[in-house]
Protein backbone atom coordinates (compact mmCIF):
# COMPACT_ATOMS: atom_id res chain seq x y z
CA UNK A 1 0.00 0.00 0.00
CA UNK A 2 1.52 3.47 -0.99
CA UNK A 3 1.98 6.01 1.47
CA UNK A 4 0.90 9.84 1.23
CA UNK A 5 1.45 12.62 2.50
CA UNK A 6 -1.23 15.66 2.74
CA UNK A 7 -0.81 18.81 3.60
CA UNK A 8 -3.44 21.32 4.25
CA UNK A 9 -3.38 25.16 4.99
CA UNK A 10 -5.79 27.41 5.95
CA UNK A 11 -5.41 31.02 6.05
CA UNK A 12 -8.81 31.70 7.76
CA UNK A 13 -8.90 34.10 10.37
CA UNK A 14 -12.03 33.84 12.17
CA UNK A 15 -12.48 30.71 14.99
CA UNK A 16 -14.55 28.74 13.80
CA UNK A 17 -13.72 29.52 10.27
CA UNK A 18 -15.36 29.10 7.26
CA UNK A 19 -12.01 28.47 5.56
CA UNK A 20 -10.76 25.88 7.45
CA UNK A 21 -14.23 24.04 7.44
CA UNK A 22 -13.89 24.10 3.29
CA UNK A 23 -10.47 22.89 4.35
CA UNK A 24 -11.57 20.06 5.89
CA UNK A 25 -13.93 19.13 3.35
CA UNK A 26 -11.38 19.12 0.56
CA UNK A 27 -8.98 17.27 3.19
CA UNK A 28 -11.11 14.41 3.75
CA UNK A 29 -12.46 13.87 0.05
CA UNK A 30 -9.24 13.76 -1.05
CA UNK A 31 -8.27 11.45 1.78
CA UNK A 32 -11.32 8.79 0.70
CA UNK A 33 -10.10 8.94 -2.71
CA UNK A 34 -6.59 8.19 -2.24
CA UNK A 35 -7.53 5.63 0.06
CA UNK A 36 -10.63 4.35 -2.58
CA UNK A 37 -7.94 3.74 -4.57
CA UNK A 38 -5.45 1.98 -2.10
CA UNK A 39 -3.33 3.99 -0.86
CA UNK A 40 -2.58 4.75 3.13
CA UNK A 41 -3.10 8.89 3.54
CA UNK A 42 -1.49 11.04 6.51
CA UNK A 43 -3.51 14.15 6.85
CA UNK A 44 -1.53 17.48 8.34
CA UNK A 45 -3.79 20.06 8.64
CA UNK A 46 -2.07 23.66 9.54
CA UNK A 47 -4.07 27.08 10.28
CA UNK A 48 -1.76 29.76 9.73
CA UNK A 49 -2.82 32.40 12.09
CA UNK A 50 -1.41 29.79 14.62
CA UNK A 51 2.04 30.50 13.07
CA UNK A 52 0.97 34.35 11.85
CA UNK A 53 3.92 35.95 14.26
CA UNK A 54 6.17 33.44 13.49
CA UNK A 55 5.68 34.06 9.88
CA UNK A 56 6.15 37.56 9.92
CA UNK A 57 8.90 36.70 12.47
CA UNK A 58 10.59 35.24 9.08
CA UNK A 59 9.98 37.85 6.87
CA UNK A 60 11.98 40.04 9.14
CA UNK A 61 15.10 38.16 10.20
CA UNK A 62 14.98 35.61 7.68
CA UNK A 63 14.50 32.47 9.74
CA UNK A 64 12.03 30.29 10.24
CA UNK A 65 11.02 29.61 14.16
CA UNK A 66 11.00 25.99 15.14
CA UNK A 67 7.68 25.51 15.34
CA UNK A 68 6.91 27.23 11.90
CA UNK A 69 9.77 25.49 10.49
CA UNK A 70 8.42 22.00 11.43
CA UNK A 71 5.57 23.15 9.57
CA UNK A 72 7.15 24.50 6.20
CA UNK A 73 9.02 21.16 6.00
CA UNK A 74 5.54 19.24 6.26
CA UNK A 75 4.14 21.54 3.58
CA UNK A 76 6.94 21.06 1.36
CA UNK A 77 7.57 17.83 1.97
CA UNK A 78 3.85 16.42 1.21
CA UNK A 79 2.99 14.69 -1.72
CA UNK A 80 0.34 17.04 -1.96
CA UNK A 81 -1.26 20.24 -1.17
CA UNK A 82 -4.65 21.46 -0.09
CA UNK A 83 -4.52 25.28 0.29
CA UNK A 84 -7.23 27.21 1.17
CA UNK A 85 -7.80 31.28 1.49
CA UNK A 86 -10.44 33.92 2.26
CA UNK A 87 -10.57 36.75 -0.15
CA UNK A 88 -9.75 39.55 1.15
CA UNK A 89 -9.94 42.73 -1.10
CA UNK A 90 -10.33 41.06 -4.48
CA UNK A 91 -6.92 38.34 -3.47
CA UNK A 92 -5.93 35.77 -1.30
CA UNK A 93 -5.35 37.35 2.27
CA UNK A 94 -2.08 38.65 3.58
CA UNK A 95 -1.59 36.13 5.64
CA UNK A 96 -1.75 33.41 3.11
CA UNK A 97 0.50 35.39 0.64
CA UNK A 98 3.07 36.05 3.27
CA UNK A 99 3.22 31.86 4.43
CA UNK A 100 4.06 31.14 0.81
CA UNK A 101 6.27 34.05 0.09
CA UNK A 102 8.91 32.68 3.21
CA UNK A 103 9.00 28.93 1.29
CA UNK A 104 12.14 28.71 -0.97
CA UNK A 105 10.48 29.15 -4.18
CA UNK A 106 12.04 25.69 -5.77
CA UNK A 107 10.16 24.06 -2.55
CA UNK A 108 6.68 23.55 -4.59
CA UNK A 109 8.21 22.86 -7.80
CA UNK A 110 5.66 20.29 -9.58
CA UNK A 111 3.49 19.63 -6.53
CA UNK A 112 -0.22 18.86 -6.96
CA UNK A 113 -2.08 21.25 -5.40
CA UNK A 114 -6.09 22.05 -4.89
CA UNK A 115 -6.79 25.45 -4.63
CA UNK A 116 -9.96 26.90 -2.43
CA UNK A 117 -11.38 30.32 -1.15
CA UNK A 118 -14.10 31.77 0.42
CA UNK A 119 -15.75 34.69 0.69
CA UNK A 120 -18.66 37.37 1.44
CA UNK A 121 -20.57 36.78 -1.94
CA UNK A 122 -19.59 34.47 -5.01
CA UNK A 123 -19.11 37.44 -6.98
CA UNK A 124 -15.10 36.77 -5.35
CA UNK A 125 -14.88 34.13 -6.86
CA UNK A 126 -12.72 34.07 -10.28
CA UNK A 127 -10.35 35.54 -7.65
CA UNK A 128 -8.79 32.11 -6.88
CA UNK A 129 -8.29 32.14 -11.17
CA UNK A 130 -6.74 35.88 -10.91
CA UNK A 131 -4.74 35.62 -7.88
CA UNK A 132 -4.53 32.42 -6.33
CA UNK A 133 -3.57 30.26 -9.53
CA UNK A 134 -1.15 32.69 -11.25
CA UNK A 135 1.09 32.80 -7.17
CA UNK A 136 1.32 28.80 -7.88
CA UNK A 137 2.39 28.82 -11.64
CA UNK A 138 4.97 31.34 -10.71
CA UNK A 139 5.74 28.76 -7.78
CA UNK A 140 5.88 25.99 -10.76
CA UNK A 141 3.34 23.99 -9.14
CA UNK A 142 0.65 21.65 -10.79
CA UNK A 143 -2.47 23.20 -9.97
CA UNK A 144 -5.60 20.80 -10.31
CA UNK A 145 -8.34 22.26 -13.17
CA UNK A 146 -11.08 22.39 -10.43
CA UNK A 147 -10.85 25.70 -7.69
CA UNK A 148 -13.77 25.51 -5.24
CA UNK A 149 -15.09 28.48 -3.57
CA UNK A 150 -17.58 28.53 -1.49
CA UNK A 151 -20.04 31.47 -0.68
CA UNK A 152 -22.06 31.83 2.30
CA UNK A 153 -25.22 30.48 0.43
CA UNK A 154 -22.77 27.32 -0.64
CA UNK A 155 -23.40 26.56 3.20
CA UNK A 156 -26.67 26.71 3.41
CA UNK A 157 -27.39 24.34 0.63
CA UNK A 158 -26.51 22.05 3.33
CA UNK A 159 -23.03 20.79 2.37
CA UNK A 160 -24.12 17.37 2.39
CA UNK A 161 -25.45 17.37 -1.31
CA UNK A 162 -25.67 21.14 -2.93
CA UNK A 163 -23.45 21.84 -5.99
CA UNK A 164 -20.19 22.75 -3.78
CA UNK A 165 -20.44 18.91 -2.49
CA UNK A 166 -20.00 18.03 -6.31
CA UNK A 167 -16.97 20.94 -6.99
CA UNK A 168 -15.40 19.48 -4.24
CA UNK A 169 -15.88 15.47 -4.95
CA UNK A 170 -14.28 16.63 -8.75
CA UNK A 171 -11.15 18.70 -7.50
CA UNK A 172 -10.57 16.11 -4.98
CA UNK A 173 -10.58 12.82 -8.00
CA UNK A 174 -8.18 15.66 -9.87
CA UNK A 175 -6.26 16.08 -7.43
CA UNK A 176 -5.32 12.12 -6.62
CA UNK A 177 -4.86 11.95 -10.26
CA UNK A 178 -2.05 13.68 -9.94
CA UNK A 179 -0.71 12.64 -6.32
CA UNK A 180 -0.71 8.95 -7.70
CA UNK A 181 1.31 9.63 -11.18
CA UNK A 182 4.07 10.46 -8.69
CA UNK A 183 6.51 8.22 -6.83
CA UNK A 184 5.63 9.06 -3.42
CA UNK A 185 7.82 12.19 -1.71
CA UNK A 186 10.71 11.64 -0.42
CA UNK A 187 10.43 14.82 2.45
CA UNK A 188 11.51 18.70 2.16
CA UNK A 189 15.00 19.27 0.19
CA UNK A 190 18.04 19.97 2.10
CA UNK A 191 19.39 23.53 1.96
CA UNK A 192 22.31 22.64 3.07
CA UNK A 193 23.66 20.09 1.03
CA UNK A 194 26.40 19.89 -1.91
CA UNK A 195 25.58 19.41 -4.98
CA UNK A 196 28.77 20.39 -6.82
CA UNK A 197 32.06 20.05 -6.24
CA UNK A 198 35.42 22.48 -5.35
CA UNK A 199 36.78 21.33 -8.98
CA UNK A 200 34.08 21.97 -10.89
CA UNK A 201 32.86 25.63 -9.22
CA UNK A 202 36.60 26.29 -10.09
CA UNK A 203 36.31 24.79 -13.82
CA UNK A 204 38.75 22.92 -13.78
CA UNK A 205 39.87 18.75 -13.91
CA UNK A 206 41.68 17.12 -11.71
CA UNK A 207 43.45 19.27 -10.22
CA UNK A 208 45.26 18.18 -7.02
CA UNK A 209 44.46 21.06 -4.27
CA UNK A 210 47.44 23.57 -3.95
CA UNK A 211 48.75 23.52 -0.42
CA UNK B 1 41.59 28.76 21.65
CA UNK B 2 41.43 32.12 20.61
CA UNK B 3 38.88 34.99 21.79
CA UNK B 4 37.92 38.33 20.41
CA UNK B 5 35.70 40.54 18.96
CA UNK B 6 34.10 41.39 15.87
CA UNK B 7 32.60 44.78 14.71
CA UNK B 8 30.02 45.62 12.05
CA UNK B 9 31.28 49.30 12.02
CA UNK B 10 26.99 50.26 11.76
CA UNK B 11 26.03 53.77 13.13
CA UNK B 12 23.23 53.18 14.39
CA UNK B 13 20.91 55.63 16.61
CA UNK B 14 20.88 55.05 20.05
CA UNK B 15 17.26 54.49 20.68
CA UNK B 16 17.61 55.45 24.39
CA UNK B 17 19.01 58.99 23.75
CA UNK B 18 17.87 59.32 20.48
CA UNK B 19 21.26 60.35 19.10
CA UNK B 20 23.26 59.01 16.86
CA UNK B 21 26.95 59.19 16.24
CA UNK B 22 28.88 61.00 13.65
CA UNK B 23 30.94 58.65 11.57
CA UNK B 24 34.16 60.48 12.88
CA UNK B 25 33.27 58.95 16.39
CA UNK B 26 32.07 55.96 15.16
CA UNK B 27 35.41 55.31 13.65
CA UNK B 28 37.32 56.67 16.79
CA UNK B 29 34.86 54.45 19.03
CA UNK B 30 36.29 51.15 16.74
CA UNK B 31 39.88 52.00 17.20
CA UNK B 32 39.10 52.41 21.30
CA UNK B 33 37.01 48.83 21.26
CA UNK B 34 40.08 47.10 19.49
CA UNK B 35 42.29 48.89 22.07
CA UNK B 36 40.57 47.81 24.68
CA UNK B 37 40.17 44.31 23.31
CA UNK B 38 43.98 43.96 23.77
CA UNK B 39 44.04 45.79 27.08
CA UNK B 40 41.60 43.21 28.59
CA UNK B 41 43.69 40.32 27.18
CA UNK B 42 41.49 39.15 24.13
CA UNK B 43 43.22 38.10 21.29
CA UNK B 44 41.48 39.17 17.94
CA UNK B 45 39.72 42.32 17.06
CA UNK B 46 37.99 41.94 13.14
CA UNK B 47 36.24 44.52 11.41
CA UNK B 48 33.91 44.46 8.75
CA UNK B 49 34.34 45.66 5.09
CA UNK B 50 31.08 48.02 3.99
CA UNK B 51 30.57 50.32 1.07
CA UNK B 52 27.25 51.94 1.67
CA UNK B 53 25.75 53.92 4.86
CA UNK B 54 25.04 53.45 7.59
CA UNK B 55 28.58 51.55 7.76
CA UNK B 56 32.16 53.16 8.08
CA UNK B 57 34.52 51.11 7.60
CA UNK B 58 35.16 50.73 4.00
CA UNK B 59 38.83 51.11 4.25
CA UNK B 60 39.68 48.42 6.63
CA UNK B 61 43.79 47.70 6.54
CA UNK B 62 43.93 51.40 6.41
CA UNK B 63 42.24 51.43 10.05
CA UNK B 64 44.07 48.14 10.85
CA UNK B 65 47.49 49.58 10.63
CA UNK B 66 46.68 52.52 12.61
CA UNK B 67 45.55 49.33 15.29
CA UNK B 68 48.65 47.70 14.42
CA UNK B 69 51.02 50.70 15.25
CA UNK B 70 49.16 51.04 18.56
CA UNK B 71 48.72 47.90 20.09
CA UNK B 72 51.46 44.89 20.52
CA UNK B 73 50.47 41.64 20.35
CA UNK B 74 46.23 42.06 18.88
CA UNK B 75 45.88 40.02 16.11
CA UNK B 76 44.07 42.06 13.53
CA UNK B 77 41.39 40.28 11.15
CA UNK B 78 38.56 40.44 9.09
CA UNK B 79 34.97 40.02 9.09
CA UNK B 80 34.42 40.32 6.34
CA UNK B 81 36.84 41.04 3.04
CA UNK B 82 35.14 41.07 0.26
CA UNK B 83 36.36 38.58 -1.83
CA UNK B 84 33.59 39.16 -4.67
CA UNK B 85 33.83 42.87 -5.12
CA UNK B 86 37.62 43.65 -4.38
CA UNK B 87 39.85 43.52 -6.94
CA UNK B 88 41.90 40.12 -5.44
CA UNK B 89 45.55 41.71 -6.59
CA UNK B 90 44.53 44.32 -4.53
CA UNK B 91 43.79 42.67 -1.58
CA UNK B 92 47.14 40.51 -2.14
CA UNK B 93 49.10 43.72 -1.79
CA UNK B 94 47.25 45.58 0.81
CA UNK B 95 47.04 42.84 3.11
CA UNK B 96 50.97 41.44 2.91
CA UNK B 97 51.50 45.56 3.05
CA UNK B 98 49.75 45.01 6.53
CA UNK B 99 51.52 41.56 7.34
CA UNK B 100 54.77 43.28 7.49
CA UNK B 101 53.47 46.51 9.44
CA UNK B 102 51.93 44.37 12.00
CA UNK B 103 54.49 41.82 11.99
CA UNK B 104 52.38 39.01 11.01
CA UNK B 105 49.51 40.26 12.97
CA UNK B 106 47.61 39.40 10.40
CA UNK B 107 44.66 36.70 8.72
CA UNK B 108 41.29 38.09 6.83
CA UNK B 109 37.99 36.12 6.59
CA UNK B 110 36.78 36.16 2.96
CA UNK B 111 33.01 37.10 2.80
CA UNK B 112 30.74 37.49 -0.39
CA UNK B 113 28.82 40.50 1.07
CA UNK B 114 24.46 40.42 0.45
CA UNK B 115 24.04 43.89 -0.65
CA UNK B 116 22.67 43.64 -4.09
CA UNK B 117 23.17 47.53 -5.16
CA UNK B 118 26.76 47.37 -4.07
CA UNK B 119 28.66 44.72 -6.84
CA UNK B 120 27.63 47.00 -9.55
CA UNK B 121 29.60 50.12 -8.03
CA UNK B 122 32.41 47.82 -8.22
CA UNK B 123 31.62 46.30 -11.53
CA UNK B 124 29.83 43.00 -10.35
CA UNK B 125 27.12 41.31 -10.23
CA UNK B 126 25.83 39.73 -6.64
CA UNK B 127 24.19 37.08 -9.02
CA UNK B 128 28.00 35.42 -10.03
CA UNK B 129 28.77 36.15 -5.95
CA UNK B 130 29.83 32.46 -5.75
CA UNK B 131 31.50 32.27 -8.98
CA UNK B 132 33.43 35.79 -8.20
CA UNK B 133 34.32 34.09 -4.43
CA UNK B 134 35.68 30.99 -6.01
CA UNK B 135 37.52 33.31 -9.24
CA UNK B 136 38.96 36.20 -7.00
CA UNK B 137 40.62 33.78 -4.18
CA UNK B 138 41.78 30.99 -6.42
CA UNK B 139 44.16 34.09 -7.37
CA UNK B 140 44.34 35.36 -4.47
CA UNK B 141 45.99 32.23 -3.31
CA UNK B 142 48.13 31.80 -6.26
CA UNK B 143 49.63 35.34 -5.84
CA UNK B 144 50.40 35.12 -2.22
CA UNK B 145 51.98 31.93 -3.14
CA UNK B 146 53.63 31.96 -6.78
CA UNK B 147 56.34 35.04 -7.09
CA UNK B 148 55.56 35.71 -10.88
CA UNK B 149 51.76 34.75 -11.80
CA UNK B 150 50.71 34.60 -15.48
CA UNK B 151 46.92 34.15 -15.24
CA UNK B 152 43.62 34.40 -17.22
CA UNK B 153 40.11 34.80 -15.75
CA UNK B 154 36.60 35.75 -16.33
CA UNK B 155 35.57 38.34 -14.03
CA UNK B 156 39.03 40.20 -14.19
CA UNK B 157 42.17 41.68 -16.88
CA UNK B 158 44.19 39.05 -17.17
CA UNK B 159 47.90 39.03 -15.95
CA UNK B 160 50.92 38.39 -17.25
CA UNK B 161 54.35 38.29 -15.55
CA UNK B 162 52.94 39.87 -12.87
CA UNK B 163 54.34 40.04 -9.30
CA UNK B 164 52.31 41.23 -6.12
CA UNK B 165 54.41 43.47 -3.90
CA UNK B 166 55.48 43.30 -1.44
CA UNK B 167 55.74 39.66 -0.74
CA UNK B 168 54.15 37.59 2.29
CA UNK B 169 56.03 38.39 5.35
CA UNK B 170 58.35 35.54 5.75
CA UNK B 171 57.68 33.49 2.73
CA UNK B 172 53.73 32.92 4.69
CA UNK B 173 50.85 34.18 3.20
CA UNK B 174 48.19 35.34 5.89
CA UNK B 175 45.88 32.73 7.17
CA UNK B 176 42.52 33.07 5.76
CA UNK B 177 39.10 31.84 7.03
CA UNK B 178 36.05 31.44 4.83
CA UNK B 179 32.71 32.67 5.94
CA UNK B 180 29.31 32.05 5.11
CA UNK B 181 25.30 31.63 6.74
CA UNK B 182 24.70 29.35 4.62
CA UNK B 183 26.28 28.63 1.12
CA UNK B 184 27.77 25.25 1.24
CA UNK B 185 29.95 26.13 -1.71
CA UNK B 186 31.96 28.33 0.66
CA UNK B 187 32.13 25.53 2.80
CA UNK B 188 33.48 23.67 0.14
CA UNK B 189 36.10 26.33 -0.80
CA UNK B 190 37.47 26.48 2.83
CA UNK B 191 37.67 22.58 2.90
CA UNK B 192 39.57 22.61 -0.43
CA UNK B 193 42.16 24.88 0.50
CA UNK B 194 42.75 23.67 3.88
CA UNK B 195 41.84 26.97 5.30
CA UNK B 196 39.76 28.20 8.38
CA UNK B 197 36.13 28.26 7.71
CA UNK B 198 34.03 31.03 9.92
CA UNK B 199 30.28 30.48 10.94
CA UNK B 200 29.37 33.73 11.64
CA UNK B 201 26.55 32.15 13.83
CA UNK B 202 24.50 35.54 15.25
CA UNK B 203 21.39 36.57 14.14
CA UNK B 204 20.66 32.94 13.01
CA UNK B 205 19.57 29.26 14.52
CA UNK B 206 22.53 27.37 15.26
CA UNK B 207 21.15 24.55 13.06
CA UNK B 208 22.31 26.32 10.23
CA UNK B 209 26.09 26.84 11.75
CA UNK B 210 26.02 22.94 12.92
CA UNK B 211 25.17 22.00 9.33
CA UNK B 212 28.06 24.07 7.53
CA UNK B 213 30.73 23.42 9.73
CA UNK B 214 29.64 19.54 9.76
CA UNK B 215 30.34 19.80 5.90
CA UNK B 216 33.00 21.38 6.03
CA UNK B 217 35.06 19.43 8.58
CA UNK B 218 33.93 16.72 6.13
CA UNK B 219 35.26 18.15 2.91
CA UNK B 220 38.12 18.98 5.04
CA UNK B 221 38.97 15.59 5.42
CA UNK B 222 38.21 14.42 1.82
CA UNK B 223 40.85 16.73 0.32
CA UNK B 224 43.52 15.25 2.66
CA UNK B 225 44.41 18.38 5.20
CA UNK B 226 43.81 15.79 8.07
CA UNK B 227 41.04 14.71 10.38
CA UNK B 228 37.52 16.23 10.37
CA UNK B 229 37.95 17.06 13.88
CA UNK B 230 41.27 18.90 12.98
CA UNK B 231 39.52 21.14 10.86
CA UNK B 232 40.03 25.24 11.83
CA UNK B 233 36.49 26.53 12.97
CA UNK B 234 35.63 29.99 14.20
CA UNK B 235 32.71 31.01 15.50
CA UNK B 236 30.43 34.15 15.97
CA UNK B 237 28.68 35.03 19.08
CA UNK B 238 26.53 37.53 20.55
CA UNK B 239 26.25 38.76 23.77
CA UNK B 240 24.95 41.44 26.65
CA UNK B 241 26.20 41.10 29.95
CA UNK B 242 26.04 42.72 33.38
CA UNK B 243 26.39 40.77 36.74
CA UNK B 244 22.86 40.56 37.62
CA UNK B 245 20.98 38.73 34.46
CA UNK B 246 17.85 40.92 35.34
CA UNK B 247 19.55 44.12 34.45
CA UNK B 248 21.36 42.95 31.43
CA UNK B 249 17.89 41.94 29.86
CA UNK B 250 16.49 45.12 31.28
CA UNK B 251 18.93 47.35 29.69
CA UNK B 252 19.94 45.73 26.04
CA UNK B 253 15.95 45.11 25.55
CA UNK B 254 15.49 49.09 23.76
CA UNK B 255 18.32 48.37 21.72
CA UNK B 256 17.57 44.80 20.67
CA UNK B 257 14.03 45.95 19.75
CA UNK B 258 15.11 49.04 17.32
CA UNK B 259 18.23 46.93 16.30
CA UNK B 260 18.81 46.63 12.29
CA UNK B 261 18.31 42.92 10.78
CA UNK B 262 16.18 41.32 13.72
CA UNK B 263 14.23 44.66 15.48
CA UNK B 264 10.63 45.17 15.35
CA UNK B 265 10.40 41.61 14.84
CA UNK B 266 10.96 39.04 17.45
CA UNK B 267 10.95 39.42 20.82
CA UNK B 268 14.53 39.44 23.18
CA UNK B 269 13.28 36.07 24.50
CA UNK B 270 12.23 34.73 21.40
CA UNK B 271 15.61 35.31 19.43
CA UNK B 272 17.32 34.05 22.48
CA UNK B 273 15.92 30.80 22.24
CA UNK B 274 15.99 30.81 18.47
CA UNK B 275 19.40 32.18 17.81
CA UNK B 276 22.48 32.54 19.76
CA UNK B 277 22.13 35.75 21.68
CA UNK B 278 22.41 35.47 25.38
CA UNK B 279 21.75 38.35 27.22
CA UNK B 280 22.24 37.59 30.93
CA UNK B 281 25.33 37.30 33.62
CA UNK B 282 28.63 36.51 32.65
CA UNK B 283 28.14 33.16 33.74
CA UNK B 284 25.27 32.39 31.71
CA UNK B 285 27.63 33.53 28.54
CA UNK B 286 29.85 31.27 29.88
CA UNK B 287 27.50 28.03 30.34
CA UNK B 288 26.15 29.22 26.32
CA UNK B 289 29.46 29.63 25.18
CA UNK B 290 30.95 26.19 26.16
CA UNK B 291 27.74 24.44 24.88
CA UNK B 292 28.39 25.92 20.93
CA UNK B 293 31.25 23.46 21.29
CA UNK B 294 28.20 20.49 21.61
CA UNK B 295 27.29 21.04 18.17
CA UNK B 296 30.32 22.36 16.14
CA UNK B 297 33.02 20.01 17.94
CA UNK B 298 36.43 21.56 19.41
CA UNK B 299 37.20 24.45 17.43
CA UNK B 300 39.69 27.81 17.29
CA UNK B 301 37.99 31.03 17.41
CA UNK B 302 35.60 32.82 19.19
CA UNK B 303 34.42 36.57 18.34
CA UNK B 304 31.59 37.92 20.00
CA UNK B 305 29.92 41.05 18.45
CA UNK B 306 29.40 43.70 21.26
CA UNK B 307 29.03 46.70 19.61
CA UNK B 308 25.86 47.23 17.56
CA UNK B 309 22.89 48.58 17.32
CA UNK B 310 23.31 51.84 18.64
CA UNK B 311 25.18 50.89 21.74
CA UNK B 312 27.51 53.92 23.32
CA UNK B 313 30.97 53.22 23.71
CA UNK B 314 30.92 53.38 26.98
CA UNK B 315 28.73 50.80 27.66
CA UNK B 316 30.41 48.53 25.21
CA UNK B 317 33.85 48.95 26.98
CA UNK B 318 32.06 47.94 30.39
CA UNK B 319 31.27 44.62 28.24
CA UNK B 320 34.29 44.16 27.08
CA UNK B 321 35.84 44.59 30.60
CA UNK B 322 33.42 41.55 31.99
CA UNK B 323 34.61 39.74 28.39
CA UNK B 324 38.08 40.25 29.33
CA UNK B 325 37.94 39.80 32.97
CA UNK B 326 35.15 37.35 33.65
CA UNK B 327 34.55 35.59 30.81
CA UNK B 328 37.24 34.60 28.44
CA UNK B 329 39.62 33.35 31.00
CA UNK B 330 36.90 30.61 32.65
CA UNK B 331 36.75 29.94 28.34
CA UNK B 332 40.29 29.56 28.00
CA UNK B 333 40.92 26.88 30.91
CA UNK B 334 37.34 25.08 30.35
CA UNK B 335 38.07 24.72 26.32
CA UNK B 336 41.58 24.03 26.69
CA UNK B 337 40.52 20.76 29.50
CA UNK B 338 38.24 19.45 26.77
CA UNK B 339 40.17 19.76 23.49
CA UNK B 340 42.33 16.78 22.80
CA UNK B 341 45.97 16.89 22.03
CA UNK B 342 45.57 16.34 18.35
CA UNK B 343 43.29 19.26 17.78
CA UNK B 344 45.32 21.76 16.52
CA UNK B 345 45.03 25.73 17.90
CA UNK B 346 43.92 28.63 15.14
CA UNK B 347 46.87 29.23 13.23
CA UNK B 348 49.21 32.23 13.59
CA UNK B 349 52.18 33.74 11.86
CA UNK B 350 54.57 32.04 14.05
CA UNK B 351 53.06 28.82 13.64
CA UNK B 352 52.62 28.69 9.73
CA UNK B 353 56.28 30.31 9.52
CA UNK B 354 57.25 26.83 11.71
CA UNK B 355 54.87 24.89 9.70
CA UNK B 356 57.19 25.96 5.88
CA UNK B 357 60.46 25.16 7.98
CA UNK B 358 61.65 28.47 9.39
CA UNK B 359 61.52 32.53 7.97
CA UNK B 360 62.84 32.90 4.37
CA UNK B 361 62.74 36.67 3.08
CA UNK B 362 60.56 36.99 -0.20
CA UNK B 363 61.72 39.58 -1.73
CA UNK B 364 61.40 39.74 -5.40
CA UNK B 365 64.18 42.19 -7.07
CA UNK B 366 63.70 43.59 -10.43
CA UNK B 367 65.64 42.48 -13.38
CA UNK B 368 67.59 45.39 -14.76
CA UNK B 369 66.19 46.05 -18.03
CA UNK B 370 69.45 47.17 -19.62
CA UNK B 371 71.96 44.07 -18.61
CA UNK B 372 69.53 41.19 -17.51
CA UNK B 373 71.09 41.03 -14.35
CA UNK B 374 69.57 40.82 -11.28
CA UNK B 375 71.44 41.26 -7.86
CA UNK B 376 73.69 39.29 -5.73
CA UNK B 377 71.44 36.67 -4.19
CA UNK B 378 67.84 38.31 -5.66
CA UNK B 379 65.32 35.10 -6.67
CA UNK B 380 63.60 35.62 -9.29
Amino acid sequence: MTHRTLAVVSAGLSQPSSTRLLADQLAAATRDELVRRGSEVELHVVDLREYAHDVVNNLLTGFAPAALRQVIDMVTGADGLIAVTPIFSASYNGLFKSFFDVLDKESLVDRPVLIGATGGTARHSLALEHAVRPMFAYLRSVVVPTAVFAAPEDWSDGSADGALRGRIRRAAGELADQIERRPPATGPADPFALTTDFLQMLGRGNDAPVS
Amino acid sequence: MQFGVFTVGDVTVDPTTGREPTEHERIKAMVAIALKAEEVGLDVFATGEHHNPPFVPSSPTTMMGHIAARTERLLLSTATTLITTNDPVKIAEDYAMLQHLSDGRVDLMMGRGNTGPVYPWFGKDIRAGIPLAIENYDLLHRLWREDVVDWKGKYRTPLQSFTSTPRPLDGVPPFVWHGSIRSPEIAEQAAYYGDGFFANHIFWPKEHTQRMVALYRQRYAHYGHGTADQAIVGLGGQVFMRRNSQDAVREFRPYFDNAPVYGHGPSLEEFTRETPLTVGSPQQVIDRTLGFREYVGDYQRQLFLMDHAGLPLKTVLEQLDLLGEEVVPVLRKEFAALRPAHVPEAPTHASLVAAAGGAKDSTVHAVDDVTGKAPEGATR
